[in-house]
């Protein structure tokens, strides 16, 4: 992910054998989540639905603690190769995070008979942790000294990281109960069709996940370049304006010897 | 490091008690709080009472936020932050006296807050050691939260509008268990307040460990 | 005798933006230093560096023996920085101004009627809010707050400025005491002419860097006796 050899594209092999793999995942995963499984006794058709809600929320976490861990190695490590990763990943977190609101919503309306349920852990978890989100990508966009600004960008993504576990539990206290499905994955009584489906939706949302940072990344990557690039232009002015003054001072060393 | 600590703290509060802004502005806007929940909730003590709880600390994370401005404004309207950079005090001293500092004072306005809700909402406190064991450790993990977060948003010319939206989503459970403990305590709700506490007491000291790893980093100029 | 400070091609970036590119300089015990040069030329962040404030992007550099790369939260103890603003609580009077800086430095508080006296902030003055001092006065506090720190290196940044004839012939008196006692003074200015010292040596930057100095490494030479 490190070199970016063409500064005018942001692809490589690699992204278009990843873009080309959700080209055809995409419609293969709605092949079989739309008409080959079999409809949910309870959830009837909503099920659908969790083809794509399970495997985004898990990657909405992913992206997080990727956020995480990025910011860690930044504040260790300084360097910008990090920072640049907990940015693009807090970024299409939020993306993540989005989805999985809507479409827990769109699926909550037939399943619970509401669009939101105050008493479902998982989802208001994943509120808190949008917001959070929000947050960080707000402090990113304030104008300011690159190197201060992804220090302070660090600090509040790792609070953001090691505050999941502590908003789930307190969300799952405070309703003592939760109408979440249990993990579906786990039940064993799922059929072979729809495992498979769940397990493919899994891994399409990895590839787009991996897909997306690796785009944002190199964005992210050639804007500080960019950034750089112009400061070696003002250094060059800098030192201009040093050698200037100097060569005045000669000049005016026979009258006064003073600079202005 | 104890000592410098409490002399920061003992500084921060007799500014504040000379500026009296705690007292005259922060205060009052509290109670027009209280009093404007009553118009919002149509004056029904019954909701009044059950709402109650919510409502407290909803009101205490509003008035925070002036608090943790007013405290990062004392060390940077003159640079006196320099000045503490370039003193022999470490910055875990810095941090904790800043929190102590914040905390007595955000302590002294829910003592006020609680006496106005009381008066007005009509609460009865049935756990009154409940009561006080859950505001002491809540307003320990938001001012130790608050004060990390209070120079994190400052020095970018947007504090205002970046402290709220960085801070409030990350007191969330501090909100939801504190409220619940206090609910348990006026019997408003059937839970195990003391449960509440106790998450509440993992939160206010890992936010304050937090702070005291990242403050002095977030301190520095570059 | 090792340089008290010694700077070798010193870059400092405030943001992106180069505040000092190239500056090279060394400066002894007891030297009096004054810093000349337009306004945005670098004074008061080659101050900031010296004082441990500012990390440095390249170059190597030490002050007092320590290592600005590496030891720069060392340096700052030990060196007492009278910047544009001047560090004090506006809600506190000037005792408490001073209680509080003395006691933060671990100084005695026979050191902190001594610096007062010095300072001329005897009297009325001592119950007076910061907040209703006039700009002079306040500088004469912030200095006092200085030289009950009793620094090794003294950094001024436009000590003269807002002052009468008295506070200004006092700055220098206490400068001159600083120096004598063994500490390096390092005074930034753009109006030189303010500047009432006798002897002195005067370095010029512009730019970020050097542009001269009239007494480059003759260190104890040119000090004020």
């Amino acid at each position: 992910m490190q070199n970016v050899r063409n500064p005018n594209l942001t692809s490589s092999k690699g992204t278009r054998f990843m873009g080309f793999l959700l080209l055809v995942g995409v419609p293969t995963l709605v092949l079989f989540a739309f008409f080959l499984t079999p409809e949910d006794d309870n959830m009837e058709d909503a099920v659908r639905l969790l083809y794509i809600h399970v495997p985004m929320a898990i990657f909405a976490y992913v992206a997080v603690i990727t956020t995480g861990i990025g910011s860690i190695f930044y504040l260790w490590k300084k360097s910008r190769w990090w920072d640049t990763v907990a940015h693009a990943s807090a970024e299409i977190g939020l993306i993540f995070c989005g989805l999985v609101l809507v479409t827990g919503s769109i699926w909550g309306r037939p399943t619970w008979n509401t669009w939101w349920e105050w008493g479902d852990v998982r989802l208001v978890t994943t509120l808190v942790l949008f917001l959070m989100l929000l947050g960080y990508l707000a402090l990113r966009q304030v104008p300011a000294n690159p190197d201060l600004r992804a220090k302070r960008a660090s600090v509040v993504g790792i609070i953001v990281a090691i505050n999941i576990p502590i908003v789930n539990r307190s969300v799952e206290w405070w309703e003592n109960s939760t109408l979440h499905q249990q993990s579906s994955l786990t039940d064993g009584k799922l059929e072979d069709l729809t495992l498979f489906t769940l397990f493919l939706g899994l891994i399409l949302a990895g590839v787009c996940y991996l897909w997306l940072m690796t785009h944002r990344f190199r964005v992210g990557w050639l804007q500080t370049e960019i950034e750089n690039e112009g400061a070696i232009g003002v250094l060059q002015e800098r030192i201009a304006e040093g050698t200037a003054s100097s060569t005045e001072t000669i000049i005016k060393e026979d009258g006064e010897g003073e600079v202005r | 490091m104890l000592r410098d600590a409490w002399l920061i703290a003992q500084k921060d509060l007799r500014i504040e008690i000379r500026s009296r802004i705690i007292t005259n502005q922060i205060a009052p806007y509290t109670l027009l709080i209280l009093v404007l929940f009553g118009f919002a909730l149509d004056a029904d003590i019954e909701t009044l009472r059950d709402t109650g709880p919510g409502l407290f600390w909803v009101s205490i994370l509003l008035v925070a936020i002036l608090a943790i401005q007013r405290a990062v404004d004392i060390e940077n309207s003159d640079s006196a932050q320099d000045r503490l950079l370039l003193s022999p005090v470490s910055s875990f001293s810095i941090y904790i006296g800043k929190t102590l500092g914040l905390f007595l004072q955000l302590l002294l306005l829910e003592v006020l807050m609680m006496i106005a809700m009381i008066a007005l909402f009509d609460s009865s406190v049935d756990d009154f050691l409940l009561v006080s064991a859950t505001g002491v450790i809540a307003t320990i993990a938001i001012a130790s939260t608050g004060t990390l977060y209070g120079v994190l948003a400052t020095g970018l010319g947007v504090r205002e509008t970046l402290l709220p939206i960085l801070l409030l989503p990350v007191l969330a459970p501090v909100v939801i268990g504190a409220t619940r403990a206090f609910g348990d305590a006026f019997g408003r709700v059937n839970a195990d307040g003391w449960a509440w506490v106790g998450l509440l007491s993992v939160v206010a000291v890992l936010y304050t460990l937090l702070g005291m790893l990242a403050y002095g980093q977030l301190l520095e100029e570059a | 005798m090792t340089p008290v400070i010694d700077l070798q091609n010193s870059m400092v970036l405030l943001g992106r933006f180069p505040a000092l590119t190239d500056l090279t300089m060394l400066a002894s015990k007891g030297e009096i230093i004054i810093v000349k040069g337009p306004n945005g030329a670098g004074k008061s962040t080659l101050l900031r560096l010296c004082a441990g404030l500012l990390p440095m992007k390249q170059g190597t550099g030490s002050v007092l023996g320590f290592d600005l790369t590496t030891e720069r939260m060392s340096v700052r103890p030990h060196v007492g920085l009278l910047g544009h603003k001047t560090g004090l609580y506006a809600d506190l009077t000037v005792e408490e101004n001073m209680g509080f800086w003395a006691q933060i430095s671990n100084a005695s508080s026979a050191d902190k009627r001594s610096a007062m006296d010095l300072l001329g902030l005897k009297g009325r003055l001592e119950s007076v809010c910061v907040r209703n001092l006039s700009e002079g006065q306040r500088r004469r506090v912030s200095l006092a707050t200085l030289v009950v720190q009793r620094p090794s290196i003294w950094l001024l940044d436009e000590p003269h400025a807002a002052l009468d004839k008295e506070g200004k012939e006092l700055v220098d008196s206490l400068i001159i005491e600083a120096s004598k006692a063994g500490a390096t003074v390092l005074i930034a200015s753009h109006e030189i002419d303010k500047v009432g010292l006798n002897q002195k040596r005067i370095i010029e930057i512009a730019g970020g860097s050097v542009v001269s100095d009239t007494g480059e490494s003759h260190g104890k030479e040119n000090n004020v006796t």
